[in-house]
């Protein structure tokens, strides 16, 4: 870098120092202009963020006054972008009401009917496509989902020596996800479903390490939905459509289970495979299913996430 | 008081401009640099608008060539500490003036890995729910939350250590001791955690048997204390090589008894790691047969572990026999442990853990162009960092920029005279 020098200094003549100050200044100049080159692709970024957005506050430390802004500049949006006027509510959950899932293995005939009707509920991304639901292709006898096929596609369903297993957010009781999570951008509430809030998430994906069940989904692009196919019908916590760079998952269809409605992927089912409801109530067809079957198992139990999710079979 | 926060002031600028003058070598070293580090910005920028599916990541393997990096960085800063031990503990004369080398080193390597981080952000406009107070900091449950919080203070102790060292060279005063040595075992501690803690980034989590082992942690650390000064010894010799900076072969040969015997330990685990996994046979070996000999097919991983392997066995057989106690040979030894364990450590490490996925699905990943730019850029203004330290910190060691030549003008050399006043002390 500099060699041993021991002579001594002197300044500069001034010629020396105006070519020296040229010379700086076109470094300097060039400088500037391959930084402004790399730069270059910043002019293709579309709203990325608003100033709003930006300050807005974690949901749980947002008023009613603060939600009432939040769900007003949410509307906004989307009808800008979607042309429909969307109806964002905040539904927060029920008293009493803890969720649970119950799935049938003997019935589900792996039509993937589930998978479309939650992406049109869920006004999930089409492309890049994102799905809460996965439809393992099972081989007889076997609950090793390393042997699981997840692109199977026949002419018809259900393939003879196989059974099929839909795998989606297991809403665990004991969720890794929201352990793991750097700044509290996901929780479970007290009805049981694990929620995100696609505002305050970073995108570290964290969580879909942690998860085991594959159920966290990550905007790797901009989500896009054709105007056409926008369910209106949103939640904060739920469908409301997310922006790039953030998580999403399967929660339970908070906009139609908080108001006393089945998730799509239930009333869809043509199998009548899926059970959904209240744990607490002793009444409910869960209830009875779990007090009644012999045999219900819950995925990957000896992970100890004791998930809200049961498979059972008709024994 | 305003006379002190002026002087400091004079020391900073004095520090900056020294920054940009050189010789052609230092002026091509730095515009090489800087040219990668825009590309590299320039790769972000695409990033930054069409999102991360510009890398290789997907729905399966969602950490990539980002947090592999990062992860064998954490380890070379904690490697600092490998310099600070003997110095600080051992009382080790060779290295006492070499020992802010490694930790600038660290500086550097921790800046590399806060920029790894950041880039693998979806959200990177959101950095600052990461603040307490502001935000929303999920401590201590999250244990990303705690590589937040000993990243940034090791940062902190790293800087205010050098920091302290050489504005104190640059007055020519003696150093008191209570304003560093408190500060440098505290540092002792922190550097063994910031790579623990990043293990147990990994090791937390049950999903992922392959990282869900107890090995990890002590692998980390035998790795990183293998890299880092390999990566020291390297260093030492090129600053050596353009500075004059007086550096004794005894001090590089200290470091190799230290890359020398973490080597052994690192084997040692990767043997017992290798037992467990394939002995048993249960169902969970499936990632680490992906990576050691391919599954079903899918065999991305296996050419670079194998060559890992092989690096890191000739490296070690290469640190126990005496011929690496010439310069040639050990240099040899420490490159090839450099690459073996940062392909251990990054693509060996991070990429098995997704393969097969949750569900039992096999993607392979492979980085994309512009995901591996952004990486070379981020290496490049590492090297940039490291360097400009380096400038900064080898003429005020030697004395040459010191308060006592204040206002002295300068020599060809870009540097002012050699004022003799000036008391040589640490």
């Amino acid at each position: 870098m500099n060699s041993q020098s021991d002579a001594p200094g002197k300044a500069p003549a001034p010629s020396m120092r105006r070519r020296s100050f040229l010379r700086s200044s076109a470094i300097f100049g060039a400088g500037a202009a391959a930084l402004a080159a790399s730069l270059k692709p910043l002019m293709d970024l579309e709203k990325f963020t608003s100033t709003e957005e930006f300050l807005q506050k974690h949901y749980k430390e947002m008023s009613p006054a603060d939600m009432a802004k939040v769900l007003a500049r949410i509307s906004r949006e989307v009808e800008k972008q979607y042309d429909v006027r969307p109806h964002v509510r905040d539904l927060r959950p029920m008293d009493g009401v803890e969720f649970v899932y119950a799935l049938n293995l003997t019935r589900c005939i792996g039509c993937r009917k589930c998978v479309h009707a939650c992406v049109a509920e869920n006004n999930q991304s089409r492309s890049p496509e994102i799905q809460y639901i996965r439809v393992l292709k099972m081989p007889h006898g076997s609950l090793d989902i390393e042997k699981s096929d997840h692109n199977y596609d026949p002419e018809k369903v259900p393939e003879k020596g196989f059974f099929y297993m839909p795998v989606q957010c297991q809403q665990c009781e004991n969720p890794p996800c929201v352990k793991v999570c750097p700044v509290n951008a996901t929780w479970q509430e007290k009805d049981g479903i694990t929620v995100i809030d696609y505002d305050w998430c970073i995108g570290c994906r964290y969580c879909m390490a942690a998860c085991p069940y594959g159920a966290r989904h990550f905007n790797f692009a901009k989500p896009s939905i054709p105007k056409e196919r926008l369910n209106p019908e949103m939640a904060y916590l739920g469908n409301r459509p997310r922006k790039i760079g953030v998580m999403e998952k399967c929660h339970f269809c908070v906009q139609r289970t908080r108001t006393g409605r089945y998730p799509a992927c239930l009333e869809v089912c043509p199998a009548g495979a899926r059970k959904f409801g209240n744990i607490l109530d002793p009444e409910s067809e869960v209830s009875k299913i779990l007090s009644t079957k012999r045999v219900f198992i819950q995925l990957k139990e000896e992970l100890g996430t004791s998930p809200r999710f049961f498979y059972y079979f008709d024994v | 008081m305003t006379q002190a926060v002026r002087n400091y002031i004079t020391f900073l600028t004095r520090c900056a401009r020294i920054a940009f003058v050189g010789d052609w070598r230092y002026y091509a070293w730095m515009g090489l640099l800087t040219a990668i580090v825009l590309l590299g910005i320039n790769a972000y920028c695409k990033q930054f608008v069409h999102g991360l599916i510009v890398t290789g990541m997907g729905d399966e393997v969602s950490w990539g060539v980002y947090i592999g990096n990062f992860t064998f960085l954490v380890g070379v800063a904690a490697a600092a500490v490998m310099m600070v031990i003997p110095v600080y503990i051992y009382r080790n004369k060779e290295l006492h003036d070499l020992v802010v080398f490694g930790e600038l080193l660290a500086v550097a390597a921790i800046l590399m890995c806060l920029a790894f981080v950041t880039v693998d952000l979806g959200r990177p406009d959101r950095f600052w729910h990461l603040i307490p107070g502001i935000g929303q900091l999920n401590f201590p449950a999250s244990m990303l939350s705690w590589d937040v919080v000993v990243l940034n203070g090791y940062l902190l102790l790293n800087v205010h250590i050098c920091g302290y060292l050489l504005y104190c060279r640059y007055c020519g005063r003696t150093p008191s001791r209570w304003f560093y040595i408190p500060f440098v075992f505290i540092a002792i501690a922190w550097a063994v955690s910031i790579h623990t803690v990043t293990a147990f980034l990994y090791v937390g989590l049950g999903g992922r048997p392959f990282w869900n082992s107890s090995i990890v942690g002590p692998r980390f650390l035998a790795s990183a204390f293998t890299a880092g000064p390999a990566l020291i010894i390297l260093a030492l010799q090129v600053i050596r090589a353009v500075t004059h900076y007086p550096i004794s072969d005894k001090a590089l040969l200290t470091l190799r008894s230290i890359v020398q015997v973490s080597m052994i330990i690192n084997v040692f685990l990767l043997i017992n790691e290798l037992f467990k996994e394939f002995y048993t046979g249960a169902t969970h070996v499936a990632s680490a047969k992906y990576l050691f000999f391919g599954l079903h097919g899918h065999n991305a991983l296996v050419p670079w572990i194998w060559t890992a392997i092989v690096f890191n066995l000739i490296a070690m057989f290469l640190l126990v026999l005496p011929v690496s106690r010439s310069l040639k040979w050990l240099n040899l030894a420490c490159v090839l442990s450099i690459i073996g364990i940062w392909i251990e450590k990054g693509m060996g490490m991070v990429i098995p853990g997704f393969v097969p996925s949750t569900l039992g699905m096999i993607v392979e990943y492979q980085p994309s162009t512009n995901e591996t730019l952004i990486s070379f850029g981020i290496w490049a203004f590492g090297l940039l960092v490291y360097t400009i330290l380096l400038r900064m910190a080898v003429p005020i060691l030697q004395g040459r920029l010191a308060r006592a030549n204040e206002g002295c003008g300068v020599l060809e050399d870009g540097l002012p005279p050699k004022v003799e006043t000036a008391i040589e002390a640490h």
